[in-house]
């Protein structure tokens, strides 16, 4: 039994023009200790999915369908009361953007040491000292945690927003665009650092981004999402040497590499859809230079067509 | 400067540039403490030609660009544009006839066109300003333009506003807005870095195909050194205000010289799971460059400094041959 | 890619195209400004008032004698030439006042002059604010620092105290007091309000976009930033009407204005001549209460239509 199962997870926010249908039957399984990444454009719902895994989701979401399964029980039924429980001390989150959301007039420990009395009935000194080892931790040096956010760069603000994350032993992390907005070099750094502290910790990793190099990098697993839908999914060797969904050979086609040969970028006519009334059938059928009759009439399941790899399309690229 | 770097005969040629910002200071302190965002930065564009400025955030790109173009004064330095030094024109006549000929395409495809303009108030605008054409004749360069960069039928885009377009669709719109009036050369700052993937290629591409087509010479600024790669011939690398390094892309970035582009290049992920990338650190981060010395600008961090490099002014940047310059006195 | 060889735009199609989108643009901003509710409420209220006040002259042509109905100096002989003030009869719907005089035409002739008198004001004042907001922004430096220094002195000016003695000196007129409360919104608060609107506008990159084009300066604060100002400027001119005619109403309260007849005059008389005292005010209510009421519901008219445009003009709270 995987630590996180996730079968079927639906979740639409309701808006003015009507249901955005952002997480359409996804499912996902994650081990103990292991890495999945998910790569998809802007907008096809990485952080609506991650938001559902947490159920910390706006007014206007509604989980339509599916399971959760974390460690067994299910989350999707749980109160918001039941799942504090879950929240940061089993799973936690680094959010798209955190590091921008640190609030300018307290210390960053302060702040820290709040989140984990939240969670923890713990006294401030023991708190404190916490934190000064989570700093160490993720590569801070704990003199500068009594600074407030503005007198730390990006890439400090982004290490204490981890360190954060891993205040209360969480078994899972969620690290939305956790190196988005950083220079190369400091991305570099953050991502090693994330790296080893999965391996010393044995704990799990859903990693999001739009990258699919930073993707390729840190996970055993990339799962593809395109408008709201989970399209592949399989062990990273796999996804780059042998994908079978169009829209993933398109994105690496698309995607520039500094190194190894330079290859033509392939263009992608079209643009994603919009998720209030996406295309019937294949969600990607528009744009999909395979796409066949069937394609525009009924969507393809989401199925293992090789052990360990998932794929929801009528004409996979080759077996 | 050695003369060599800067071709003589290039369109467009900048000869040790410099801008400074003067630091906002405490009310009564009397030291001035500036900012030096560019510092003596010299190359040379030809016509057709796309040069790549890359580096990390805040090394002084984007102003690099915009004294190009004379958005902001410079400190120090010529730029020659057909020969004409423009850095110093006064603005009015001159500058105006200047800006005729060059263009820019900003990062930001959301907030580089005015909300409550029309496309066509918006690619017309250039035109308008220079008096180029009557109306009819401005509709039929706007059509066109939409056309070009793929907006079609024109006629359904151009009345509508920049809002009810997707961020790739405005870039294209902000690309048909530089190339009305057909310039010469181009400040493109991060044109795509915004843009998705999917849609991002398009845009590299028709940037490529309207280079050939009008013979136009480009500053491409990016941070990602992979899109530089398809999009410029050559490249050059910025730390700190100072260009380190500058060569055939190709070349700067398989073999790099300067030892900050090294650890640059080996630290960018590579989408393929099978390549074992062997990073090169470097120690401590980017700071601002406040009153730097006049020593190297990398020297605090490079791992191959020496004595010399702290004795001894920033070094020039030199061939090492095949067009092929670095400032490193270690090379 | 696209065939590059321009082709020859259909300008009729075009010009249709246009038209449609245009209207389209006006129909979105016209339902969310409906979706406000409270807009059209006040829309409803201010139209009303307008053609209350149009309906004035043909009310005085058509139907009655102006020797009779006149605001001013009519007089009804026929029925009340001793017991004035007198309360509503079928012929004077509203009563009389104390000098016997048709209150209904007073509101009519007086929600006209008032109704001016507030679009006036706050429509000069506002364009006045616009303008020098958008040239202190834009120019910075030292002319930002001289409009805001007249803005401090025209906040802290002592405005009653003018009036009271500008009255003293000469007949302070309606359109008199529209210029001077022009000047007072126009170069002192909402000037500093749409200056940080302009502010924000200075530093798009639109704007670069537009140097980049050769703009000028001119080019720049009237193409770019006085239209990104405008929308704001429309919503604090619905404010700066209320405001107006407040003033009016109290300035004419107090007696400062010279004036014949006009919303706050009709209240001043009745106070003047004693019947705003005691149980009077209950007796004589005609004599202040449908001037009071529409002078709040003209202002609250116009502030609706305020609330109203703030959901067009800052969509903050529109969703998809
Ligand atoms: N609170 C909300 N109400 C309505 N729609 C929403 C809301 N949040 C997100 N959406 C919509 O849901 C879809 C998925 O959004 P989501 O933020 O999950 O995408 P994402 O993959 O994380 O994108 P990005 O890479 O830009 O972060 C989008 O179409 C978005 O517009
Ligand atoms: N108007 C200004 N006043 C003062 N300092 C400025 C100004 N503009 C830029 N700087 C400073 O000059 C340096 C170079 O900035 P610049 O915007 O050119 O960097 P950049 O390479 O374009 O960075 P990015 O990749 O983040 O866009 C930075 O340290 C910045 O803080
Ligand atoms: S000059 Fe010296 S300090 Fe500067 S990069 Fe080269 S080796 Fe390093
Ligand atoms: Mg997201
Ligand atoms: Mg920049």
């Amino acid at each position: 039994m995987a630590l996180l199962e996730v079968s079927d997870l639906t979740m639409h926010y309701r808006t003015r023009s009507g249901w955005v249908q952002a997480v359409e039957r996804v499912n996902l399984s994650l081990d103990r200790g292991a890495a999945i990444g998910l790569v998809g454009e802007s907008g096809c719902g990485k952080t609506s999915l991650a938001m559902s895994l947490l159920k910390l989701l706006p007014s206007n979401a509604q989980i339509k369908e599916g399971q959760i399964l974390f460690d067994g029980n299910d989350l999707v039924p749980l109160t918001e009361d039941q799942m504090r429980r879950y929240r940061w001390e089993r799973i936690s989150m680094v959010f798209q953007a955190a590091m921008n959301s640190l609030n300018p007039v307290y210390t960053v420990r302060d702040q820290i040491v709040e989140a984990i009395q939240y969670h923890m009935p713990m006294r401030y000194e023991e708190a404190w000292s916490r934190v000064a080892k989570l700093f160490e931790f993720v590569g801070l040096d704990p003199g500068v945690m009594n600074q407030y956010p503005h007198e730390y760069s990006g890439g400090m603000k982004q290490r204490a927003v981890i360190a954060m994350a891993l205040a209360c032993d969480p078994d899972i992390i969620i690290a939305d665009e956790p190196t988005t907005a950083l220079d190369v070099i400091v991305q570099d750094r953050i991502l090693k650092r994330m790296d080893e502290i999965r391996s010393e910790l044995n704990m799990a990793m859903i990693y999001i981004s739009h990258d699919i190099a930073v993707i390729a990098e840190v996970s055993d697993r990339i799962g593809v999402m395109y408008a709201g839908k989970m399209m592949e999914m399989a062990d990273v060797v796999t996804i780059f040497q042998k994908p079978l969904h169009p829209y993933t050979f398109a994105l690496m086609s698309a995607f520039p590499s500094v190194r190894g040969e330079k290859h033509e970028l392939v263009e992608l006519p079209g643009e994603p859809p919009d998720l209030i009334s996406p295309p019937k059938g294949c969600r990607f059928h528009p744009r999909c230079p395979q796409a066949t009759a069937v394609c525009s009439e009924k969507a393809p399941e989401f199925t293992e067509v090789e052990p360990g790899h998932f794929c929801a399309c009528w004409n996979p690229r080759s077996k | 400067m050695p003369d060599t770097v800067t071709a003589t005969d290039a369109l467009i040629k900048v000869d040790n540039l410099s801008k400074y910002y003067p630091l906002a200071s405490g009310l009564f302190s009397r030291v001035r403490h500036y900012i030096h965002a560019v510092e003596g930065v010299s190359f040379a564009a030809d016509a057709g030609e796309v040069i790549g400025l890359a580096g990390e955030s805040g090394c002084g790109k984007t102003t690099t660009g915009k004294l190009l173009l004379r958005l902001i004064a410079p400190t120090n330095g010529y730029i020659y544009f057909n020969g004409i030094d423009v850095a110093r024109i006064p603005s009015g006549g001159k500058l105006k006839a200047y800006r005729r000929q060059v263009q820019m395409i900003f990062q930001d495809p959301y907030e580089s066109m005015n909300p409550r303009k029309t496309l066509y108030d918006i690619i017309a605008e250039p035109l308008a300003v220079h008096k180029i054409g009557n109306i009819v004749g401005r509709e039929q360069v706007v059509a066109d333009s939409l056309a070009r960069v793929g907006l079609v039928p024109p006629e359904t885009f151009m009345f509508r506003y920049p809002h009810e377009l997707s961020g790739g669709q405005r870039q294209r719109v902000a690309i048909a807005r530089a190339i009305g009036i057909k310039p010469r050369f181009i400040v493109a700052d991060e044109p795509t870095s915004m843009l998705d993937v999917s849609i991002r290629t398009g845009v590299m591409k028709l940037l490529l195909e309207l280079r050939q087509e009008y013979n136009l010479a480009m500053l491409y600024i990016t941070h990602d050194l992979a899109v530089a790669r398809y999009m410029c011939e050559r490249l050059a690398i910025m730390y700190l205000g100072r260009m380190v390094e500058l060569g055939p892309t190709e070349e700067v970035l398989q073999n790099p010289l300067h030892p900050y582009t090294k650890a640059l290049i080996s630290a960018v992920p590579v989408p393929d799971p099978t390549f074992k990338r062997e990073a090169i650190p470097i120690k401590g981060s980017i700071s601002r460059p406040v009153d730097p010395p006049s020593y190297c600008r990398f020297y605090p961090r490079c791992p191959v400094a020496t004595d010399y490099c702290r004795e001894n002014k920033h070094p020039p940047l030199e061939d090492k041959g095949d067009g092929h310059y670095v400032a490193c006195y270690n090379v | 890619m696209v065939d590059t060889a321009s082709q020859q735009v259909d300008r009729a199609a075009m010009r249709r195209e246009r038209w449609r989108l245009f209207t389209r643009t006006l129909r979105d901003n016209w339902r969310l400004f409906v979706g406000s509710k409270i807009g059209p409420i006040g829309l409803g209220i201010v139209i009303f008032f307008v053609l209350f006040s149009a309906s004035y002259p043909i009310f005085m042509a058509v139907t009655h004698n102006p020797r009779i109905y006149d605001p001013v100096t009519g007089f009804d002989y026929d029925l009340m030439p001793t017991s004035n003030p007198h309360p509503p009869t079928w012929s004077h719907p509203l009563g009389t006042d104390v000098y016997g005089r048709d209150i209904l035409s007073q509101l009519m002739y007086s929600s006209g002059h008032d109704l001016l008198l507030g679009l006036i004001a706050a429509g000069a004042g506002v364009l006045l604010a616009t303008l020098v907001g958008s040239i202190a922004a834009f120019y910075g430096g030292i002319v930002d620092m001289f409009f805001m220094r007249v803005a401090d002195i025209m906040m802290l000016f002592p405005f009653l105290a003018t009036l009271v003695a500008l009255s003293a000196l000469m007949n302070v007129s309606l359109l008199m007091l529209a210029i001077f409360l022009a000047i007072l919104t126009g170069f002192g608060t909402t000037s500093i309000i749409l200056r940080s609107q302009a502010l924000q506008v200075k530093v798009k990159p639109f704007v670069e976009a537009a140097r980049v084009s050769g703009g000028s300066n001119f080019h720049i604060i009237w193409s770019h930033i006085v239209p990104n100002v405008l929308p704001l400027s429309f919503l604090y001119m619905m404010f700066s009407v209320t405001g107006a005619i407040f003033t009016e109403a109290a300035l004419a309260f107090l007696g400062f204005l010279n004036v014949r007849m006009s919303l706050g005059i009709i209240i001043q008389n009745a106070n003047t001549s004693g019947y705003l005292i005691g149980t009077r005010l209950a007796t004589y209510w005609y004599m202040w209460l449908p001037a009071g009421a529409v002078i709040s519901l003209i202002c609250a008219g116009f502030y609706f239509v305020g609330r109203g445009l703030d959901e067009v003009v800052n969509p903050r709270l529109r969703e998809r």
